[in-house]
């Protein structure tokens, strides 16, 4: 396999003088085992080399990537690079490479992950399916297992190996389902049968649903929503681009927050799938984003901290150049409230178990359109009295966690799926005292 | 190049499987986006492999590698068939695949300027301008431009004997203005969200002219900043052309998919509210609602010679005079369902299993025009241009805002509205439908950015349409 230390270096080597430099490579092997109506029905896998080489040849930027990391190869991209550097205006905005600091070879990965067969991925779904007897099971096993390496002309460099696994899926009763999700970087850590398990039983608790007056309701989220909600704060609002430009809820130092609600970028520590560096060499570090309701901090790539006079928070990714820089290890801090407290305590609401299709209506108030599913719950003097068909909501998020609104806070984070992508956001269940539904199943 | 796939293939029957195929797959593509002047990127990009697909069985297997030696290639197949046995741990039915015919072809996109050997500071410059010319309006806080191009050749072999090479470019851009007012921000883009795109070769960036739309655009962007809200209520909506071209593709073009009919989406994308034994009868929609998924449509974004399974690019009528009558398939979901196969089996690339994806799915003109149904209609608003959609994973509870509108008043367009929004539910909603621009009025959307799948793939989708109006729908959701 390709050793991608070697080929940073090589593509940085090749550019030599001719201009600033900064190489990314990434080898890996990405496998996933798809199941629908209780059978495996997709199983792929894919060895990958990811190359990306950024220049800037007297303040002319351009980037390339591909797939190859041969000698040829690497230098005809390198060649690629400077030729359409040279087409470029000067940009005055370049913030420049990152310099040279030690970051010591990390290793994030689990052997169980690297190791992970296709055999041993059909067993965690085998599990997952056996776990719902006479219900119709559909999701996903996969492992990602990759090592990365990062050099630039600066004399900065720096690798770092990890790995990611996760089983997702639902059970289906014919007229309602449930969902389950569990993500870690050991692959040894996923329980089918107890994902498939709990899916089950929500499928079951699900059937039966009524539709709801759509209207304003308390409610209580399951980590999925809040996931989601984490989701959007960070990608239209403490996105350092995004504030730049005028186009964020962020205020710094203010209280736009319930007191309850923190949150954080933790790349590293206990649960964290693990991240060394972004994709321009900095360091990653722990992220205070929001305080006890008071936002602290922004995400910043270089180029956004440039214009904003603050370094860059080790933020930058693939796509930062276009949509910004991201937080992408999300933690919202647990409390201490169990589920069943924070049901107990709503005399009228409405639990969720997971959101759909969210998309942002404003991204400067934050209001969203979505739906519920796999698990919508009516929750009437603080117990669950039935399921309720899936209803649209408009609301804006950050009016949802504002001052006050927050009135419990789980103690059950974990890893959960937002909607948009594995192993980004770590949340508890929220409960919230009021959620916008606009609509119900009937329209 | 064929013998890359070829040796793959191989390599999956020796190793036990019933039927294999592979496509080796050169890819590169071009992205450049400017902001206020600047290039905010500009990427270019080379991949090329061999995904190779193994049936044994009735479990599948797929691999997909960058490493194009003999030995690699070997393993890619052999590891295909070994990822099917597994597969067989939890076993589906037998599902024997569709008949279609084993040709030896070739298929290039009909194109005149290669858009990948345009000059970059041509591309560039054009984008600075457009930039520029939307900044004239002091208002515009964010002025957005950018160009992309795909040019990919791809090798299809199978046991069965196809060997087909297709050559298809694509290409697109467009523009957007932000301005930025007390507490909100509206934008408008050209020629759609997220720009239009088409196969085809520079040409299409130069036939929209960027340049000459930019003033209006952004003079738009401002004139939002003190428009009155969206109305509230039902009444009459009329659609611009992009935008019903998105509200086919949500609620037509997704329900219609035949894996979602199945089940197989049902985790993710999520199923359908159709059901397969009401194919034929079941009303989606007024008389005036036609539908074909047409991967033949010349200069259209979802257009081929050839799918991935190496079936022949079709003409499918999915909705007949209001009645649905098709679907979208592949070889595999059409054997289940008793079915022709469609043809509509495409990959994002060569690391990724081909699965049924829309071609063209578009809605054929009617003989009205806008400004007919503006004159006819007596209270009501038009939206135009998609700023957010959403739908329910049965593809039937959608809402979705527009980035302007204009309320209509006996017969009149009056003034601007801003945050424009509806909502509905697809049948009532396409039942609705009631009056339907002309042929001079069609035109081939391209969304570039249609997401489906696990690992997520992101497919080129066309939907022809012309202007709407439909009857009595919700608007002016509000948060």
């Amino acid at each position: 396999m390709t050793d991608p230390r070697t080929a940073a270096d090589r593509l940085i080597e090749i550019i030599g003088s001719r201009g600033e430099a900064e190489a990314t490579v990434a080898v890996g092997r990405l496998e996933l085992t798809r199941f629908a109506n209780s059978f495996i029905h997709q199983n792929v896998g894919e060895e990958y080399v990811n190359v990306r080489l950024r220049v800037a040849a007297g303040g002319r930027l351009a980037t390339v990537t591909g797939n190859r990391a041969d000698d040829a190869a690497l230098g005809k991209l390198a060649e690629d690079a400077l030729v359409v550097a040279a087409t470029q205006p000067v940009d005055e905005d370049w913030p420049g490479l990152t310099t040279a600091v030690d970051i010591a070879p990390a290793d994030f990965s689990h052997a169980s992950t690297n190791g992970a067969t296709p055999a041993g991925r059909a067993a965690a779904v085998k599990a997952f399916v056996d776990a719902g007897e006479g219900l119709s099971a559909a999701g996903f096993c996969d492992t990602d297992s990759f090592e990365t390496a990062f050099a630039n002309s600066a004399g900065h460099r720096a690798s770092a190996r990890g790995s990611r696994a996760t089983i997702d899926g639902i059970h289906q009763t014919g007229e309602s389902a449930g969902a389950a999700h569990q993500t870690s970087n050991a692959f040894s850590d996923l329980d089918g049968a107890a994902a498939g398990a709990l899916a089950a039983d929500r499928a079951r608790r699900g059937m039966h649903a009524f539709d709801l007056k759509p209207g304003e309701y308390e409610v209580v989220l399951a980590p999925e929503p809040v996931a989601t909600i984490a989701v959007f704060l960070d990608f239209y609002g403490l996105n350092g681009k995004a504030c730049n430009e005028g186009q964020s809820f962020v205020e710094l130092g203010a209280a736009q927050f319930d007191e309850r609600i923190t949150m954080i970028d933790a790349p590293m520590g206990p649960g964290a799938l693990g991240e060394a560096y972004d994709a321009e060499g900095t360091p990653k570090r722990s992220t205070t984003l929001i305080d006890r309701g008071i936002t602290k901090t922004v995400v910043h790539d270089r180029r956004s901290g440039r214009r904003a006079g603050v370094a860059s928070t080790g933020h930058a990714w693939a796509m930062s150049g276009s949509l910004g820089p991201l937080a992408g290890h999300v933690v919202v801090k647990p409390g201490t409230d169990t589920v069943d407290d924070m049901i107990a305590a709503v005399e009228r609401g409405v639990y969720v178990a997971t959101f759909n299709y969210c998309r942002i209506l404003d991204p400067k108030s934050q209001v969203v359109t979505g739906l519920t599913r796999n698990g919508t719950f009516m929750i009437e003097n603080g117990v669950i009295t039935g399921a309720v068909t899936n209803l649209r909501f408009t609301q804006s998020f950050v009016k949802a966690l504002g001052p006050g609104n927050v009135l419990g806070v789980g103690n059950d984070l974990r890893y959960a799926d937002s909607e948009f992508g594995q192993g980004v956001v770590r949340a508890p269940s929220l409960r919230l005292a009021a959620w916008n539904f606009t609509g119900g199943a009937a329209g | 190049m064929f013998d890359h796939a070829r040796a793959a293939v191989e390599a999956a029957l020796a190793a036990g499987a019933t039927y294999a195929d592979a496509r080796y797959v050169e890819a590169r593509d071009e992205q450049i986006e400017v902001l206020n002047g600047t290039v905010e990127q500009l990427d270019r990009g080379e991949a090329a492999g061999v995904g190779v697909r193994a049936l044994v069985g009735s479990s599948w297997g797929f691999f997909g590698t960058h490493d194009l030696s003999p030995a690699a290639l070997k393993s890619a197949g052999s590891r295909a068939t070994e990822i099917a046995k597994a597969s067989a741990v939890v076993p589906g039915k037998p599902s024997p695949l569709a008949d279609v015919p084993v040709v030896e072809a070739d298929y290039e996109t009909p194109y005149a300027e290669a858009p990948l050997e345009v000059p970059i500071s041509e591309k560039v410059d054009l984008l600075i301008a457009v930039t520029a010319a939307m900044q004239e309006v002091k208002e515009i806080r964010l002025a957005r431009a950018s160009l992309g191009a795909w040019d990919t050749h791809k090798w299809f072999v199978s046991s069965q004997g196809h060997r087909i090479h297709q050559h298809i470019v694509e290409t697109g851009g467009g523009f957007d203005a932000t301005a930025l007012g007390d507490g909100e921000t509206h934008r408008r883009s050209y020629p759609q969200s997220f720009g239009q795109f088409e196969t085809g070769g520079f040409e299409v960036v130069r036939r929209w002219d960027f340049l000459g739309n930019a003033p209006r655009i952004a003079d738009e962007a401002a004139a939002l900043l003190t428009a009155a809200d969206c109305p509230e209520g039902e009444m009459t909506l009329i659609l611009e052309a992009s935008q019903l071209a998105l509200q086919i593709h949500e609620s037509v073009g997704h329900a219609i998919e035949l894996d979602r009919i199945l089940g197989w989406e049902a985790a993710f994308a999520g199923t359908s509210h159709l059901e397969l034994a009401k194919l034929g009868s079941h009303r989606y929609g007024s008389e005036l609602m036609n539908i074909t998924a047409d991967a033949t449509l010349r200069g259209a974004l979802g257009t081929f010679g050839f799918d991935d399974e190496g079936t022949p690019a079709q003409r499918v009528p999915i909705v007949d005079r209001g009645r649905w009558v098709g679907v979208l398939s592949g070889r595999d979901s059409a054997a289940i369902a008793g079915l022709p196969p469609g043809g509509m089996v495409r990959a994002d690339g060569y690391a990724r299993l081909p699965m049924v994806r829309m071609t063209n799915v578009g809605l054929l003109p009617g003989d009205s025009s806008l400004e007919e149904m503006i004159a006819d209609t007596e209270r009501g608003v038009f939206m135009s241009t998609n700023r957010s959609w959403s739908i329910d994973d049965k593809r039937l509870n959608f809402q979705f805002g527009c980035e302007i509108g204009w309320e209509i008043r006996n017969g009149k367009l009056g003034r601007m509205v801003k945050n424009p929004t509806y909502t509905g539910i697809t049948p009532r909603f396409w039942a609705q439908l009631d009056r339907l621009g002309g042929q001079d009025e069609w035109v081939h959307w391209g969304t570039p950015n249609c997401g489906k799948g696990q690992p997520m793939q992101v497919a080129h989708t066309g939907h022809s349409a012309s202007p709407g109006r439909f009857a009595e729908v919700r608007v002016g959701v509000k948060g």
